[in-house]
């Protein structure tokens, strides 16, 4: 049976630059349909994790299993294609593109025509071409953007710029997305809409979702499990209620002070 | 007939009788042969201007050495015709398949580079190419080859160029044209979207050194000789200074960078001791008041009431 399987997961994975263990012996796994958050303090090696799992960094030692395979020296874009989106801590849009135009790249690994239908505007060329203009609208609609399709995207407002990462991740159509800080610098109103939106493109899209987050009501909130890293090790797991409870959680936040 | 295309009839029939005009004008020599020469030379630099465009512009890698990849062409392109009576035709096509796999033989390792070392390795492979061909006695070396026969005319490269334009512009507008801005736009990004971007980048650099190929072609068949001396890195900046002067991004603007440049330096050609001052003046100037370029990423056919126009007769707001 496949489906029991995690759909992620990884085995004593660890980055080292130069001197420093960034992350050391990580082991998490995910499994469909599950809705996990990644804290730690600054610096303890989350986005690190991000990296290592997206193939922007090769594990130093290590395995990581996607959907059954071992996705460890693929590149960033083979494993987009094998269904791991992700959004970025500093927003990386295409600043000087339209909303939409960024959105439809995303779709890029799903087009079919080649380069004679490209050129020549036959075969699957004008049929894809809606239908990813018509799948990209619709996901603008969703995230509330459709009034700035046209606009160029380093004109958004903040948390617009946030939402549009979000849904140009989805239109790669992941199974499994990777959500870093998606409520950075969201006032919260905006990280309330956000924490609903997380929750229904979950189940509208049949998502597996990984998030970074510091907002702890988000936190708290919206995920089933959460890991704790710091210094780049896994210190604890587990439900909100274990994790807020966790005296070595508490530690890592507060100091060893708070405890006493 | 979808919207698209009824856009790109619109088009056709404007360059047509575009053609028709200019074709006219120069049989009944209300063109004179200077200018004449200087028509096609325009349309031969809008074939270098687009095409390096796709690299430069659309996917962001910065080349200088487009002018070898013209000279490919060049060289390619007379031996077929000269030495072993090929049609001209054939020997574009054969031009633009030696310098699109030279373009990827030498992306493939220098598209790694990038910024300012791309455009030092790519400024060193156009010198190369020239002065191996210099070494070449078989192509009359430094001397040049000559007793070409002038097989390029009007006709030939403003049907070329259409081509050209027809092939990039519609590149541009698909899923592949989109990878290529994405990169241009974010590399790291463009790959978390899936995005293969070397091959991406060895896909533009590839097509614009076999248009830049096919340019050279049609550029030897115009004059008897042809010398490496045509081809030097200074023609490759002269390539760039057109699509930064137009807009890096736009295909209307290689368009009117190629115009410019080519009309600017015919029109001052009685006055060789001021030439380069007026020429350099206006990029100066241009740079301080319009540094993204005539037409920065726009094109000429979303302008007000072009684009008005084209929705119209084709009953649609879609971008072509």
């Amino acid at each position: 049976m496949a489906d029991t399987k995690p759909l992620l997961e990884t085995e004593n994975v660890s980055e080292v630059f130069g001197g420093l263990k960034a992350v050391s012996d990580f082991n998490i796994y995910i499994n469909r349909g599950e809705l996990i958050g990644l804290i730690g303090p600054n610096g303890a090696g989350k986005t690190t994790a991000f990296n290592l799992i997206t193939g922007v960094y090769k594990p130093t030692t290590g395995e990581i299993t996607f959907d059954g395979k071992s996705i460890v020296g693929l590149k960033p874009y083979e494993i987009t294609q094998r269904g791991i989106a992700r959004t970025f801590q500093n927003i990386r849009l295409f600043s000087e593109l339209s909303v939409l135009d960024n959105v439809k790249i995303a779709y890029h690994c799903h087009v079919k025509y080649g380069l004679l239908e490209t050129v020549f505007r036959m075969g699957r060329y004008f049929g894809e071409e809606k239908s990813i203009e018509d799948e990209a609208l619709n996901l603008l609609k969703i995230f509330k953007l459709e009034e700035h399709a046209y606009e160029v995207a380093k004109n958004l407002p903040y948390g617009a710029q946030r939402r549009l990462e979000i849904a140009r991740a989805l239109a790669a159509k992941p199974k499994l997305l990777l959500l870093d800080e998606p409520a950075a610098g969201m006032n919260p109103q905006e990280t309330q809409e956000l924490m609903e939106m997380i929750r229904w493109i979950r189940k509208q899209f049949g998502l597996t979702v990984l998030l970074i987050e510091h907002d702890m009501a988000l936190v708290m909130g919206i995920c089933e499990r959460i890991y704790v890293l710091e210094y780049g090790m896994i210190i604890a797991d587990g439900t909100p209620s274990d994790i807020q409870n966790d005296p070595e959680v508490i530690r890592a936040y507060l100091g060893a002070e708070a405890i006493n | 007939m979808n919207s698209a295309r009824k856009k790109d009839l619109v088009m056709l029939v404007f360059a047509l009788v575009l053609y028709g005009v200019l074709q006219m004008m120069i049989s009944t020599k209300v063109i004179g042969s200077f200018w004449e020469l200087n028509i096609i030379l325009i349309c031969v630099n809008v074939i270098m201007s687009v095409s390096l465009n796709l690299i430069n512009g659309y996917t962001g890698q910065f080349s200088l050495g487009h002018a070898g990849f013209m000279a490919i062409g060049a060289y390619v392109g007379v031996v077929a015709t000269v030495k072993f009576g090929l049609p001209l035709i054939v020997a574009l096509i054969m031009g633009a398949i030696a310098a699109g796999c030279l373009g990827f033989l030498i992306g493939l390792p220098t598209l790694r580079l990038r910024g300012d070392y791309l455009a030092i390795a790519t400024l060193g492979l156009g010198e190369i190419i020239r002065i191996v061909i210099m070494n070449i006695d078989y192509v009359g070396g430094a001397a040049g080859f000559k007793g070409i026969p002038h097989l390029t005319n009007f006709t030939w490269v403003f049907f070329v160029m259409l081509v050209t334009l027809f092939f990039i512009k519609n590149f541009v507008n698909s899923s592949h044209g989109r990878a290529c801005i994405a990169i241009r736009e974010n590399e790291i990004a463009a790959e978390a979207m899936g995005v293969n971007t070397t091959k991406y980048k060895v896909m533009a650099f590839t097509l614009g050194a076999a248009f830049a190929g096919v340019a050279g072609g049609l550029f030897a068949h115009q004059f008897y000789l042809i010398s490496p001396t045509s081809f030097t890195f200074l023609s490759s900046f002269n390539y760039l200074i057109m699509v930064v002067m137009g807009g890096m991004g736009s295909i209307t603007g290689s368009i009117a960078g190629a115009f410019v440049v080519t009309f600017i330096s015919a029109a001052l050609a009685s006055f060789p001791e001021v030439r380069m001052i007026i020429y350099a003046l206006a990029l100066i100037l241009m740079m301080f008041y319009r540094p993204q370029g005539l037409f920065g990423y726009m094109e000429l056919t979303n302008v007000g009431p072009i684009k008005k126009f084209l929705d119209k007769v084709s009953g649609s707001k879609e971008v072509i």
